[in-house]
């Protein structure tokens, strides 16, 4: 019922965002990570956090397919409450079954692959449409070979996770998510974790994925992909939005003085690691910082 | 540096070293062959050891039997009652059901700490001393029928409980319950160790709990739990014997000790039933090395059943 009033009015009106985050908080034991994010993401758009580590991005991610869950303030996934029901004014916990089923329609890469050690690429791929979609196993499997093709590995369907290089564990696990049909994709650092001259080959799949009209939100250190690819940066630190806005006015013009700095790091890493840009920009065509 | 190294212009070629000298492996094994030719002598000569008797009891009908129903078909079911309970139990010890998690420590604390021995003893001789019988039916139903003055009193099932107190399936349900508390801690170590990302990666995919614990979280923990599980199952083989507490007398070492006193032949019913119990050992380590390979998929880094990959194709024409 919920999903078919949310899509209606997204078409009638255009300006519902797929993800709305109101006033979002969440601590630690007492250490407050997250103070009041505000962040909507409409359809087709792709959202890139940046910010130091320790900054919050990671974590409010993960508050949005529930990973972690949130103290205040409230987040909705296409027009769904995340995590909870209002009935009457009061909030009722999901319990785990309705927490499943609102993680389907959102798909997420993990910065480490997470990818199932013990099942080969293909299995991997199908494990979630076989197990919670139901979906038949062969119709699955012609769908993870098409998908593993779509990112450049169709010839690994019967590899393991351990006989792939990072960057094609990444790509795997790229596909495994889009077997769901999710209708977000969440990127948490998906290129901190490869050597250098692998970063290319999964960037180049997201920046596909977001061509094909995916919505997107990556956190990410990779400057040149959210200067090329992203619709809206947010630069966060201390569990804060600094400052957001198209990429040219955040990463060309930033307003604050913890951005700039912030920017003013990120390149001079970049001046001193110069050898593995030029491997990377030998693997791709323009995904080199800025 | 270059004062060192040696005038010739030649560059160092293959390496041909001597190795270093081992003498005392050389020592080493000549005093173990000494006295393994010492116990071979004694074997030959000594016939007290009584080897063709010892065969001739391992081939006894009851010796047989005993080795079938206690030893064998007592490990199979107490292992299966101890692994399955276990898993549930070190399942219930991570939940985040605080009763769950209290029930599942009291168990492990009760059954871990009483030894085997009495535990079968116990339910040998002690529960049909306090029940003599068990009614399954409605919790305290005679005693609301009585009350309301009803005819039936919500009784659907009775056991007998001295009658099945002596049974080998007592014994076998005994020895499960003790092993349950064993296997628990095990499988629970092996439920750790899976890293917590793969729970992670298999919720973030729609997957309920239960599912990820079922297809991604406890393939993984059997890496793990299996070797100490092997253990397990050759240490509940040598318990068996212990079903003669029930009392239980199809039972290995109850037949052969009995046929041993009765024939004056003590020694060489002993070195029968040492056979038979290496036997079954030794077979349950080939069976546990097929174990491990089968869960170590994807661990190992040569691809177990599947040669397709061995030589990826993208590799081209190596």
């Amino acid at each position: 019922m919920t999903d078919t009033t949310a899509g209606e009015l997204s078409r009638t009106r255009g300006d519902v965002p797929l993800v709305r985050a109101l006033n979002v908080s969440k601590s630690f034991h007492g250490n407050e990570v997250l103070k009041g994010i505000d962040l909507d993401v409409h359809r087709g758009e792709v959202v890139c956090l940046l910010g130091p580590s320790g900054s919050g991005k990671t974590t409010f991610l993960r508050c949005i397919n529930q990973l972690e869950s949130i103290d205040g303030g409230r987040i909705w996934v296409d027009g769904d409450l995340v995590g909870y029901r209002e009935v009457k004014g009061h909030l009722h916990h999901l319990n785990d079954k309705e927490i499943a089923t609102q993680r389907r329609d959102i798909g997420m890469v993990f910065q480490r692959f997470n990818l199932f050690p013990h099942k080969t690429a293909l299995e991997n791929v199908i494990e979630a449409p076989l197990i919670v979609r139901g979906v038949a196993r062969k119709e699955a499997q012609e769908r993870g070979r098409r998908l593993l093709a779509q990112v450049g590995l169709a010839d690994k369907p019967d590899a393991y996770p351990g006989q792939l290089s990072g960057g094609q564990q990444q790509r795997v696990a790229i596909a495994r998510a889009l077997a769901m049909d999710p209708k977000l994709m969440l990127f948490d650092e998906p290129t901190s974790a490869l050597d250098p001259e692998l970063v290319g080959e999964v960037l180049r799949v997201m920046r596909e994925l977001a061509d094909a009209g995916m919505t997107m939100i990556v956190v990410t250190h990779e400057m040149g992909f959210a200067r090329d690819v992203a619709d809206q940066v947010v630069f966060m630190d201390g569990g804060v939005v600094v400052e957001e806005g198209k990429p040219t006015e955040v990463l060309g013009n930033p307003q604050h003085e913890r951005t700039r700095s912030f920017l003013r790091r990120m390149r001079s890493e970049h001046d001193t690691s110069l050898a593995d840009d030029a491997a990377r920009a030998a693997g791709t065509d323009a995904d080199a910082p800025v | 540096m270059s004062v060192n190294s040696p005038d010739t212009t030649e560059r160092p070629g293959a390496i041909d070293a001597r190795p270093v000298p081992h003498p005392w492996r050389w020592v080493a094994l000549a005093v173990i062959l000494i006295l393994v030719a010492m116990m071979i002598s004694s074997f030959l000569t000594n016939e007290r050891w009584g080897f063709s008797t010892a065969l001739q009891i391992m081939n006894q009908t009851p010796v047989l039997e005993g080795l079938w129903k206690g030893t064998i078909v007592g490990t199979i079911g107490a292992m299966a009652i101890g692994v399955v309970g276990g898993v549930i139990i070190a399942i219930m010890r991570l939940s985040t059901n605080p009763v769950l998690r209290g029930v599942s420590f009291v168990y492990t604390w009760f059954f871990r700490g009483i030894p085997r021995l009495v535990l079968l003893a116990m339910i040998g001789s002690g529960i049909g001393f306090l029940y003599s019988e068990l009614n399954f039916g409605v919790p305290f139903g005679q005693q609301l029928a009585s009350l309301m003055g009803l005819s039936s009193d919500f009784t659907f099932f009775t056991l007998d409980v001295n009658q099945f107190s002596s049974t080998l399936l007592a014994g076998i349900i005994g020895l499960g319950l003790s092993e349950a508390a064993y296997m628990a801690e095990i499988a629970r170590a092996g439920i750790i160790s899976v890293d917590k990302g793969q729970n992670e990666a298999a919720q973030a995919l729609g997957m309920s709990r239960g599912q990820a614990m079922r297809r991604i979280v406890l393939p993984q923990a059997m890496r793990v739990i299996v070797p100490p599980t092997g253990n397990e199952t050759i240490a509940m083989v040598k318990d068996t014997s212990l079903l003669s507490a029930i009392p239980v007398i199809t039972e290995l070492f109850y037949q052969t000790r009995a046929i041993g006193t009765r024939t004056l032949q003590i020694m060489p019913s002993f070195v029968a039933v040492t056979a038979w119990y290496l036997l079954v050992g030794s077979v349950l380590m080939v069976g546990q090395y097929y174990l491990e390979r089968r869960f170590g998929r994807g661990f190992t880094g040569k691809a177990p059943k599947d040669k397709r990959f061995a030589r990826p194709a993208g590799m081209g024409g190596a």
